[in-house]
């Protein structure tokens, strides 16, 4: 099979995967000049291209190959599957990789696999190509490698050294749905997995901090990916199992990939795609729980355990919580202004430094392009109209008539849009 | 009022705009104008006869002002004058916190609008390898910003890029990586590469490949790829090209993506006799209604198994062929012929052996007035299963005896390699039995010359007599 044929199969199986990010690694190059090899990573990673369905590209994403000996039912590649099968040497991707950062085409390599032979045998390749890159390439550009549960520690720890991400994926969020529909996996396993990479990750920066020359482990630490809509699990179970990874194992992103039908349809699984839009509003309620101040366990509730499909988390919590608001803008503490609807953490920096100046009106909002008509009702402004009443009127004022425009006129591509205002 | 001309350069300004304020000079008696000829229209030696002291600015406000610099909109002198007087002279060092100020919203709005640009160029320049020059390769590369970025942006390429030569060059300006150091040259009208002979940078090909694949043609939204991928990039980008193509070709790829893995199997359980009526002529019997997937539709008849119940050696192959799925018997066509003539020369009485195939049903290709065998796929293995299993729990063979991968495959796992594996006994505790992979005959019969035909036929038989010997 030529490359161009085997990289058709295996960019279109990698393509569900949702973790495309390349941020958080520094791996500079040595001085202007004086490189020491090709390429550096500057911490914030470069979306180099998008494609039609409103996705970028940053990363070269691959699958080693997508043979895989596991039967997972919402997956693809999962052995009683059709689909075309194809498989990479080292070389190759080493070559693509290589060859397409040259030309400005991507950050760096994003690489996965089905399970072949062994989580072991699967690890040991998935690493090689990463030292290939490293130590014959002397490539310092972005390197992500999945991170086979099950594998070895030895492995793991080979593997930690190249890479700059590793993501062991937890694949549903609950145990049962495991058993269920990936019955070859557990969640043990997984967390395993990740507490081994975890361990090595604080050892290792103990280490540097002692001796400089220290080698570095996994730069930008760990993440995971959910998918979602495949299983009964609510959004409650899965922000739950999102929080505990966050606090318990360190991770630094979890990803959530709406389960899509053509995937597979054994009689037990959804026919239907769930809306895109929850994946949306979990991804919304993630950055909440991660640069705002929310506790997960604020955003949904037990009785209605999940997320509201028609507003926004902080905009559901806002409504209702009507007892907290209006934020004085020019009084408020910062942690409060952050639960304003419509205020990112840019406008609150903002608000924050302009209030050191003078009091801030909602002229200033609107040249900051806060959304007024969200942000309004929750908010004090010096003369300015605020339009808290009762919680049934800011409930009829956000009604989904008003909704229906704002929510398809968004732009969805996952890295941008996960951003609540 | 006093007209300066700058030319595009931000140090330039600078220069004049120290001399106007040692002279304090206010912002409205200065015209501020792009010089694209060269020099200056201000003649600084003239003017240079200020005594005012020199006016402090916080470095943030600098290293924006540079960016703005870079704007294309001539007005972006002025606005950085006026700011300058304002945080300079009048000492307003708050300023730019006042989003809502008539100065700083300009300011702002063309920050924004060239760091968007000079973001755009980190992520969609393209390089071309060209091995044209006594030093090897050389990577060229033709970008169109809207503002004169490339300063901002020339040291991050020499960065990441610096163990490669290069230059790219925009309508404004080129910049040139020799491996050593970085110069800014002028710029070029048109694509400098459209000129050159030879073949493309034939990456671009592959970079298409990955480019259409990576892309779920399930989820468009386009809105969402024009918002971060303006048009006035894309002719500079190999991929914009087959835009228009991926979304033609869309609906249709969903369709065959839904068609290949909406695989609506009920597959045979469904199909089996209740427990308790499982004898093999009443298995026999229930598999001829079988619908359990969809090659139900395309055989003749199913083909069911053949061989006494108290068989010890139990024959797999992988589905019946054409011969045998109009005569409703398994191996009675050509490679049944083959695999009599082993059995004979491996002492093996054909009577007294069960022989049956992982699949019940013929899949074939009709081609002219012939039917062409194709493999049966996975999932048709899969909902054909339930059949083999209950034959084996009729039969109990002690030795089941796989032929070819297909069969291999569906006792002993996906994992199974016929090349690797063959002759090997193999214990399967989930049917009770040792099985013994080995090839297909008609693997045999397709051999394209006489000796490796024996010699294939030589080993075949060799498993055989290890089977025969074991059960
Ligand atoms: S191939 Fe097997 S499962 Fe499919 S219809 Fe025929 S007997 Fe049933």
């Amino acid at each position: 099979m030529d490359l161009a044929r085997k990289l058709a199969i295996l960019a279109d199986a990698a393509k569900y995967d949702a973790s495309c990010a390349s941020s958080g690694a520094k791996r500079s190059n040595g001085r202007l000049g004086k490189a020491r090899g090709l390429g550096d990573t500057d911490g914030v990673g470069i979306c180099h291209s998008y494609t039609p369905d409103g996705r970028c590209v940053s990363l070269l994403k691959l699958l080693l190959t997508n043979w895989c000996v596991y039967d997972c039912r919402f997956c693809v590649n999962r052995v009683t599957s059709d689909t075309p099968r194809a498989r990479f040497t080292v070389d190759e991707v080493v070559f693509l990789t290589v060859e397409f950062y040259k030309r400005n085409y991507i950050e760096g390599l994003f690489l996965s696999s089905g399970i072949i032979q062994s989580p072991d045998y699967t690890m040991e390749q998935l690493a090689e190509v990463a030292r290939r890159l490293r130590q014959d390439e002397r490539f310092f550009g972005y390197v992500h490698l999945k991170a086979v549960p099950g594998a070895s520690g030895e492995l793991l720890e080979k593997a930690g050294r190249y890479a700059d991400r590793m993501s062991a994926n937890v694949e549903l969020p609950t145990d049962a749905d495991l058993k269920k529909l990936a019955p070859e996996k557990s969640m043990k396993t997984v967390d395993l997995t990740m507490s081994a990479l975890r361990d090595r990750l604080i050892e290792s920066k103990a280490e540097r901090k002692k001796t400089r020359s220290a080698p570095r482990f996994m730069p930008a630490g760990q993440s995971t990916q959910m998918v979602v809509g495949a299983s009964p699990a609510n959004d409650r179970d899965i922000l739950t199992t999102a929080t505990r990874l966050y606090t318990g194992q360190n991770l630094k992103r979890v990803y959530y990939s709406a389960y899509s039908p053509f995937l597979g349809a054994d009689g037990d699984l959804p026919a239907m795609t769930p809306p895109l839009i929850r994946e949306h509003r979990l991804y919304q309620a993630d950055w909440l729980v991660r640069f705002y101040g929310f506790d997960a366990s604020e955003l949904t509730m037990p009785d209605a355990p999940d997320l509201s499909l028609e507003h926004d988390p902080k905009l559901s919590w806002a409504l209702r919580h009507p007892a907290f608001f209006p934020v004085d803008v020019n009084t408020a503490p910062r942690a409060d202004l952050l639960r304003v609807p419509g205020f990112g953490t840019r406008t609150v920096g903002r608000i924050m430094k302009l209030r050191t100046r003078r009091r801030v009106r909602e002229a200033d909002l609107r040249a900051m392009r806060t959304p007024m008509n969200r942000a309004g009702p929750f908010i004090r402004v010096p003369g300015g109209e605020v339009i808290k009443k009762t919680p049934e009127l800011l409930i009829e004022r956000f009604k989904p008539s008003d909704r229906q425009m704002r929510l398809f006129t968004r732009r969805l591509a996952v890295d941008q849009l996960e951003r609540p205002a | 009022m006093i007209v300066v001309g700058v030319s595009h350069d931000f140090d330039q300004w600078c220069d004049h705009a120290r001399r106007l304020l040692r002279r304090r000079v206010p912002p409205d008696a200065v015209a501020w104008r792009d010089a694209d000829a060269g020099g200056s229209l201000f003649d600084p030696g003239v003017e240079d006869s200020g005594t005012a002291p020199a006016v402090r600015l916080p470095a943030t406000f600098l290293e924006r002002a540079r960016t703005v610099a870079c704007h294309r909109d001539e007005s972006r002198w002025a606005v950085l004058y006026r700011l300058v007087w304002r945080i300079g002279v009048e000492g307003d060092r708050g300023l730019l916190l006042d989003a809502a100020d008539p100065d700083v919203r300009p300011f702002e709005v063309m920050h924004k609008q060239v760091r968007f640009d000079a973001h755009k160029a980190k992520a969609f320049v393209r390089f071309r390898k060209v091995d044209d020059d006594a030093d090897g390769e050389r990577y060229l590369a033709w970008h169109r910003p809207e503002h004169r970025v490339l300063p901002l942006v020339g040291p991050f390429f020499a960065r990441r890029f610096g163990v490669m030569r290069w230059t790219i060059f925009t309508p404004h300006q080129s910049a040139d990586w020799d491996g050593r150091s970085l110069t800014y040259g002028p710029g070029v009208d048109r694509d400098p590469m459209s000129e050159r002979d030879g073949p493309n940078d034939n990456m671009e090909e592959l970079w298409k490949t990955y480019y259409r694949n990576i892309f779920n043609p399930a989820r468009i939204k386009t809105g969402a790829m024009l918002k971060e991928m303006p048009r006035r990039y894309w002719s500079t980008m190999p991929e914009t090209g087959i835009i228009d193509e991926l979304l033609r070709e869309a609906p249709e790829r969903v369709k065959t993506m839904m068609a290949r893995q909406q695989d609506e199997n009920p597959g045979a359980e469904a199909f089996l006799p209740p427990k308790g009526h499982r004898s093999l002529p009443q298995l026999r019997s229930a598999a001829r209604q079988c619908e359990g997937c969809e090659l139900c539709d395309v055989g003749t008849q199913t083909v069911f198994g053949e061989g006494p119940k108290d068989a010890r050696l139990m024959f797999v192959g992988e589905q019946p062929g054409d011969e045998e799925d109009l005569a409703g018997r398994p191996f009675v066509g050509p490679a049944g012929r083959l695999f009599d003539e082993a059995l004979a020369a491996a002492g093996i009485d054909r009577a007294a052996v069960y022989v049956t195939n992982a699949v019940k049903h013929f899949r074939h290709e009709p081609r002219g007035k012939r039917r062409i065998h194709m493999k049966p796929t996975v999932s048709q293995v899969r909902a054909c299963l339930p059949w083999l299993r209950s034959e084996i729990e009729q039969v109990r063979p002690a030795i089941i005896v796989a032929l070819g991968a297909t069969a291999g495959q569906a006792l002993l796992g996906r994992t199974y390699r016929v090349t690797q594996q063959r002759g090997e006994l193999i214990d399967s505790e989930q049917w009770g039995a040792a099985v013994l992979g080995t090839i297909h005959p008609s693997a045999i019969l397709r051999m394209p010359d006489q000796s490796t035909r024996d010699q294939a036929f030589e080993q075949f038989v060799h498993d055989l007599r290890t089977a025969a010997a074991a059960a």
